[in-house]
């Protein structure tokens, strides 16, 4: 039933899927956890206008279908005639949709963080972005790594929206075997193993993460 | 932006029918993954010989998948193994199977959630396993999973538009066959997909905070009660 002469004969393929997964998941990590830390900071910011914009956000986002997001990079921009080729409007696509999910997050670990922290920082003379960035990120950058290594296990494995795009990913180099081979058991078998070798390591990381944070508390 | 062309009479009803699918779609794999889920949830958390330890190797390894290359395997591996779904039912397996393993893993942490107190005492004033696992470890674990599970349940509504990659007739489907009758479509109709999605998804997500605040009205009456109870948490966790 498995072929292993369908992993020996298309390495090359495999192996470049991989590298691009790997490639979308680390830039969809870095872009969503800069642009999730702003919402997060919108959210609780002391501007109404800013709350506004970073409710509307994460609510609009969380709820709609990552597929429809990448729509919106893939075709939406060709209207104003930016062509984006499916490795690029996938990656964006993650990096907005992850970032709903991580600015919640942050947004819990930075509330998480007692008032009186910030009162005490502000009393002391520092400015609110100071207060912020010195008193209560570090504090919160603890209690929000659990939740944002989960958001990382599924960024990995949404990352195969780009498939549907022809960008280059594990997902399109599994269909272009299988288009060689005929050997779609075997192939897509091969393909699950490879996003395992990602998806476990960072599942087990997730688990001993959420249990020292669950017995420091 | 025309939106008079893209929002025909003809051009609705077809995106409709769309959203209609997708409805079905997700209401069929809620039903089977919350069952699904639940009894996986509970062998796993019970430690039975064997079968938690079989059942919890194929949940680890669902999880841990994209559910994009469950829906093409469902839909063009298992007929080479003499398996062959139609496009709704492949993309029912696919999404069952992942979404279950999700959901087992939700009630099997729910249920390792319950303070190990409640349980012996459950054992120690006579309860067999199975009357406190079905007395007092359910009805506690199953309430707290409700958050968790609802939000599960808006993911799956999501994930439906996968299904899209088998050809799936559902809102995703429609709204780019739309499209694709004229560039200018593109953004009166994904508007038109992007609501109601949002609709039904935000929706469930008030009823999930509504929930959470019910259980918080209910919890603390009882926890009153349950003074002795209580204090023993209170003196677990300091």
């Amino acid at each position: 039933m498995l072929d292993f002469s369908v992993l020996t004969n298309n390495i090359d393929d495999y192996l470049e899927g991989f590298k691009y997964t790997i490639y979308a998941s680390l830039l969809g990590l870095a872009g969503s956890f800069v642009l999730g830390t702003l919402i997060a900071v919108f959210r609780i910011s002391p501007f109404a206008a800013l709350r506004g914009f970073g409710t509307a956000y994460v609510e609009f986002f969380r709820n709609i279908p990552l597929l429809l997001v990448v729509f919106l990079f893939y075709y939406g921009l060709s209207s104003f005639g930016l062509q984006l080729d499916g490795f690029t409007s996938g990656t964006l696509g993650l990096m907005v949709y992850t970032s709903s999910f991580i600015a919640e997050a942050i947004r819990a670990g930075i509330q998480s963080v007692p008032a009186g922290q910030m009162e005490a920082a502000r009393s002391t003379g520092l400015t609110y972005v100071q207060a912020m960035r010195f008193i209560i990120l570090p504090q919160a950058v603890r209690i929000v790594i659990p939740p944002i290594s989960n958001q990382f296990l599924n960024l990995v494995k949404n990352s195969s929206i780009l498939g549907v795009f022809a960008g280059l990913d594990l997902m399109y180099f599994g269909d272009q075997v299988n288009l060689d081979t005929y050997d779609a058991v075997s192939t897509y078998l091969f393909v699950g193993m490879f996003y395992l070798i990602l998806t476990f390591p960072l599942a087990y990381a997730t688990r001993v993460l959420e249990r020292r944070m669950a017995n420091a508390a | 932006m025309d939106f008079g062309g893209a929002y025909s009479w003809h051009n609705l009803r077809f995106i409709l029918e769309g959203f209609g699918y997708t409805l079905k779609l997700a209401f069929v794999a809620i039903i089977l993954s919350f069952v699904l889920g639940v009894a996986s949830g509970v062998i796993r958390y019970a430690r039975i010989p064997v079968l938690s330890a079989i059942v919890g190797a194929i949940v680890e390894t669902l999880r841990n998948l994209p559910l994009l290359l469950l829906i093409l395997f469902a839909y063009i591996a298992l007929p080479q193994m003499g398996i062959k779904l139609s496009i709704f039912w492949a993309s029912v397996l696919a999404l069952t199977a992942f979404e279950a393993a999700m959901i087992s893993e939700i009630v099997r942490s729910g249920l390792a959630s319950v303070h190990k107190g409640l349980i012996e005492a459950a054992r120690s004033s006579g309860l067999t396993y199975i009357q406190t696992l079905r007395h007092i470890i359910l009805p506690i674990g199953l309430r707290r999973m409700v958050p968790p599970t609802v939000s599960q349940f808006i993911s799956l509504l999501k994930d439906t538009s996968l299904a899209v990659i088998i050809s799936a007739p559902e809102l995703m489907h429609n709204v780019g066959i739309v499209r694709g009758q004229q560039e200018s479509y593109f953004f009166p109709v994904i508007f038109l997909a992007a609501l109601l999605y949002f609709l039904v998804n935000y929706g469930l997500s008030l009823l999930s905070k509504r929930l959470e605040v019910n259980e918080g009205a209910r919890r603390k009456p009882t926890g009153k009660k349950a003074g002795p109870g209580a204090g023993t948490k209170a003196a677990a966790e300091a």
